[in-house]
């Protein structure tokens, strides 16, 4: 697909659909509180950049949301295989979890704030818990599904639990995990982004608040750019780990596989 | 050993290597006893190739299961090297009907795996990793991942694994089962030459009859429900056997003798 023809098609779509977009506005004379022209968008991203204001509020919710990745995920993996592993803990814990799971965890995030104020620590921690979840089945999952003739190969070895966990389940449930790592990047994005509008004093998620009181929609606009482009290059880091770690799992083949044929 | 056997001693080649002794398996289900295996008697000799032949069914997985120690026996006792099998022991390789390789590891890290549970030291067994994997023809290959490798290929990393640490019994699961009957030929030839070079005792799970006559110095017939022997039966072809053998007469004597005992017994009618 990526020929330099349909490439230059691609470009020449973009810039008939942006350029449509703007046209339109123009001739209906859309008011600018309602939808911006493209152009507004730009230039208020321009500005936003060039005064430093979108850098220091992208920074911060970059960094929320990576502290709380990280806290939510090394949650999840520890809790997901300590459930995993014992049966007691699965018996009194995962009921709870299961509660907790169902619950829509944004609606916890004025109580959040409430609690752990209007700084960094709310946002971290919202974003961990609902960066947690897709760690924690995940995990469970993964590790539980160990292929039953390969822990037979282990016991006929005389392997120990402990080598059966170390040699053999952890690393088959890496395609899980990362498939959750995949699901709560993003997650923590999202986590982040709503413990700002509760309340806060920094973030692209306070920002975009601000401008709605304001009226500023091309501001907004701008900041919803920012963020999907956030969103993508999180996405895709995560990915790059993963065909790394991944390099043997058959899935990951096939994926790559289609990825250069459709290339 | 007690005194009066010292003479006995001295010809240790000779001793069983496997002992099976009134082993059978009954199951406890919701529904009552379901016999899976009558009381067996059998022993296996040094650097001898058993193969147990039957259709599914006849308890000769349950027997192999036994024997590699991951299922307990209802009755009776099973020894190898003059020791009771109370649970799995290293000094048995197992080779199961899949490959069951790690993809995660490479083919010499596959192979060595053994040497990893066993947490004995790589350096030492490296030399040996290298020399079976050139035995079977995968020497060039130690970098490569399994699914680098086809069916036939990765069946041969499989029993490398399971010679790595020179067990004293090589316990093999119809780990040919899966693979295109040509490929299976040729594994069977190649398992020929490897067990003539390694003189291993063999205890080989088939419900292929020719499989079985090829292999074997001596075929157990088993038949199903629940699982008993019906005949012990020594293979007179001279080794090494190759794949004309199949047309020789004694050949189809012999599988027309085991053809037989099953459909007697309604068996392998299909």
């Amino acid at each position: 697909m990526r020929s330099p023809k349909n490439i230059a098609l691609s470009v020449l779509l973009f810039c008939a659909s942006v350029g449509a977009w703007e046209g339109l506005v123009r001739l209906f004379e859309v008011p600018a509180f309602i939808l911006p022209p493209p152009s507004q968008v730009a230039l208020a991203l321009w500005r936003g950049f060039g005064s430093g204001l979108y850098l220091q509020h992208l920074w911060h919710t970059l960094l929320e949301t990576m502290l709380g990745f990280i806290a939510g995920s090394a949650l999840g993996l520890v809790l997901g295989t300590a459930v995993a592993l014992s049966r007691p803990i699965e018996f009194f814990l995962y009921p709870y979890i299961v509660m907790f799971q169902s619950l829509p965890k944004v609606a916890l995030a004025p109580l959040i704030v409430v609690w752990f104020g209007l700084g960094l620590t709310s946002k971290v921690i919202n974003a961990a818990l609902i960066a947690f979840f897709p760690l924690l089945v995940n995990t469970m999952v993964g590790l539980r599904s160990a292929d039953e003739e390969r822990v037979s190969l282990m016991r006929s070895l005389a392997a120990s639990e402990r080598q059966i966990f170390w040699m053999l389940r952890l690393p088959n449930s890496l395609p899980f995990v990362m498939a959750g790592l995949d699901v709560a990047m993003i997650f923590a994005l999202i986590g982040a982004i709503v413990a700002e509008f509760v309340g806060a004093q920094k973030g692209l998620g306070m920002l975009i608040q601000s401008m709605n009181f304001n009226m500023d929609v091309s501001g907004q606009f701008s900041i919803l750019l920012i963020l999907s482009v956030l969103g993508l290059l999180l996405n895709r880091g995560v990915m790059m780990i993963r065909k790394r770690v991944l390099f043997w799992d058959p899935s990951e083949k096939e994926r790559l596989d289609q990825e250069r044929l459709s290339a | 050993m007690s005194a009066p056997h010292l003479k006995v001693v001295t010809s240790t080649a000779k001793r069983p290597v496997i002992e099976i002794a009134g082993v059978s398996k009954t199951y406890r289900t919701q529904d009552g006893d379901v016999p899976s295996l009558r009381p067996l008697d059998f022993s296996v000799g040094a650097a001898e190739f058993l193969v147990v032949v039957g259709p599914s069914g006849c308890g000769k997985s349950t027997l192999l299961k036994i024997l590699a120690g991951l299922l307990s026996s209802t009755d009776g006792s099973a020894s190898l090297r003059g020791t009771r099998i109370q649970g799995p022991r290293r000094d048995i390789g197992v080779v199961f009907q899949a490959p069951v390789l790690f993809p995660w590891r490479t083919v010499l890290d596959n192979v060595l795996l053994p040497i990893d549970v066993q947490g004995q030291g790589r350096e030492r067994y490296l030399p040996a990793a290298r020399d079976l994997l050139t035995l079977v023809g995968l020497r060039d290959f130690e970098r490569r991942y399994p699914w680098e490798l086809s069916g036939g290929m990765q069946q041969r990393v499989a029993i490398t694994r399971a010679l790595i640490h020179d067990p004293a019994m090589l316990l093999m699961d119809e780990p040919f089962g899966a693979l295109d009957a040509m490929t299976r030929e040729h594994m069977n030839l190649e398992l020929q030459r490897i067990w003539m070079e390694k003189k291993k005792t063999v205890f080989f799970i088939t419900h292929s009859i020719p499989e079985a006559v090829f292999l074997a110095d001596r075929v157990l017939v088993m038949t199903p429900r629940p699982g008993r022997v019906v005949d012990d039966l020594r293979i007179k072809l001279p080794r090494p056997r190759g794949l004309d053998a199949m047309t020789a007469p004694e050949f189809g004597e012999y599988t027309r003798h085991i053809r037989a005992l099953f459909n007697v017994k309604g068996g392998l009618d299909a």
